[in-house]
């Protein structure tokens, strides 16, 4: 992890005991490529849910 | 020819008087009485808080959908029902209130089903400063509850943000504004979106963040938190929140009462029983929510209002009210058709029925202050309910009285839940969750209360382009374009 990634755990105490993504995790997040994917399987995911729900 | 009278437009009601109408035709009269002139989109008014969409986008004028779906509409309030006639009249009626241009004038309408869905009532007087001793919002905060509301919000914010490019720290304090608020998920949306947005400005680094709530936990929105799978583990959403809010340098202060508001600060006790003072320059504070304040009468005249409500303001339906202590609670406390156990042409759908009790364990200070957050039944739970009571209502009109009622459990349904963390195309972040069942069930589920197959959650861009299709997806629904019916709640 790099260093401007842990810099919040020693903001505040109340971070210290919790858990923080690193670069790559944050990078995920905003990759057009993966989050196309994500967004196939979190579609599927959300219907079998609402059918269901109905 | 029956009447069915739905009382408010929002998710349920509007649901609810849509599919009647579509399923009853010509052949019986669907009227909708709503105070509101516009049906709101209201998961969108996030963005209008930090000025990401206009009024406009999130809103759009209710008389010509009623009109086009045959529906008869009166822009007024529900001020009483008389579920048993009045003198020599069997006949149960409402009485409105108009808001439009006849405002003041009184009426009444006839029915032979009622559905209750008038939403609630934003209770910002119940701490004093949150609201202005008449009902409205007061003067020291700002909410994101009505497309108006936000509009405000994105003002006052982009006040903070002129402030901080020229050289002045703001301090900003987004949550609950008391000890018994739900919506929750509408503050995290809120304080996520503002620090996305004060990052695009700039003057991230100029602003004091932090949460304040009613939750024992962060995570809990309401529901008593969610466990779901990640990497092998299950594990709950406290750890997930803690994580976001870390991460984004916002400190939270959880387990809190707010009991009074001045300009620039607010006190507040805590669940150990210690109190403290926060000073803010922008609050945006969710009020408690409480029914809308509907009288009853019975046929002679007398008050019934108990009898029909529960103390809240929120109508009794098929619930169990006599669950007991927190250990004895059921999933099967939960109603199943929303029908009034002493009027059965009487239903209510949404925030309006009077769930039997909390979902998160209930907690209070040492001083006696209750301090735990109410349940949510907005969203897809509101839309499921109001399609399942409209459903219900349908049947006893064409079927008869006695027919077997349509069931939409919180306990038996899952929802899907897309919280904002910031808007943007390529930039955006969102939250998507699905939790199954809403209230959560240990009999079926001993460890979580929830299957966790199908109950997830996770971060991304992906969840941003969710909620955005979303926003489209059922404003189109509510505006009931081509295919909306192929739309789920």
């Amino acid at each position: 992890m790099k260093k401007e990634d842990e810099i919040n755990f020693q903001k505040n105490e109340q971070f210290t005991l919790t858990m923080m993504p690193g670069n790559f995790a944050k990078k995920l997040r905003t990759c057009i490529i993966w989050q196309a994917i994500r967004f196939a399987i979190i579609n599927i995911k959300m219907l079998i849910v609402v059918s269901k729900s109905h | 020819m029956a009447r069915l009278v739905v009382l408010g437009g929002g998710v349920a009601g509007h649901t609810t008087a849509t599919f009647a109408a579509k399923w009853l035709g010509s052949a019986h009269e669907v009227v909708v009485v709503t105070p509101n002139s516009k049906w709101n989109w209201i998961p969108s008014n996030i963005w209008v808080g930090v000025g990401q969409m206009t009024k406009e986008e999130v809103t759009f004028d209710l008389a010509p959908v009623y009109k086009k779906a045959g529906i008869t509409y009166h822009q007024a309030k529900a001020v009483s029902i008389n579920p048993e006639g009045k003198d020599e009249s069997d006949k149960p009626f409402v009485t409105i209130e108009y808001t439009d241009d006849k405002t003041g004038q009184i009426e009444t309408i006839e029915y032979d089903y009622l559905v209750n869905a008038t939403g609630p009532k934003l209770n910002f007087d119940a701490t004093p400063g949150l609201g202005d001793g008449n009902g409205q919002m007061g003067d020291h905060t700002v909410s994101v509850c009505t497309a108006d509301h936000a509009v405000h919000a994105s003002h006052e914010l982009h006040k903070c943000i002129e402030a901080m490019k020229a050289g002045t720290r703001q301090k900003f304090l987004i949550g609950t504004g008391h000890g018994m608020c739900t919506c929750q998920g509408a503050a995290f949306e809120y304080i996520f979106n503002i620090e996305h947005e004060l990052n695009k400005a700039g003057v991230r680094d100029m602003a004091d963040m932090k949460w304040i709530s009613n939750e024992s936990f962060l995570g809990d929105f309401g529901m008593g938190g969610l466990h779901m799978k990640v990497g092998g583990y299950v594990v709950s959403s406290k750890l997930f929140a803690e994580s976001l809010y870390a991460e984004r340098d916002i400190q939270w202060l959880i387990g809190a009462h707010v009991n009074k508001i001045e300009k620039g600060k607010l006190d507040y006790e805590l669940l150990d029983g210690s109190t403290g003072e926060e000073e803010f320059d922008f609050a945006m504070l969710i009020p408690p929510f409480a029914g809308v304040g509907l009288k009853a009468y019975d046929k002679a005249g007398e008050d019934i209002t108990s009898k029909v409500f529960a103390p809240n303001g929120f109508m009794k339906v098929d619930a169990n009210y006599n669950a007991g202590a927190y250990e004895n609670w059921k999933a099967s406390d939960w109603p199943r058709t929303y029908q009034n156990p002493d009027y059965k042409n009487m239903f209510a759908a949404g925030i309006a029925f009077a769930p039997p009790h909390i979902i998160s364990k209930p907690m209070s200070s040492p001083n006696g202050t209750p301090i735990n957050p109410t349940p949510p039944r907005t969203g897809m739970p509101s839309g499921i309910i109001g399609k399942a009571v409209a459903h219900s209502v349908c049947d006893m009109i064409t079927k008869g009285k006695n027919t077997k009622l349509h069931e939409a459990s919180m306990a038996e349904m899952g929802a899907a839940c897309v919280a904002s963390a910031g808007k943007g195309v390529f930039s955006g972040t969102a939250a998507a969750m699905t939790v199954y069942p809403v209230v959560p069930d240990f009999d079926k589920y001993p460890g979580t209360g929830r299957d966790t197959e199908y109950t997830f959650g996770e971060i991304g861009l992906a969840g941003h382009w969710i909620k955005h299709i979303l926003h489209f997806m059922f404003i189109h629904k509510a505006k009931l374009n081509p295919g909306w019916t192929l739309i789920p709640e």
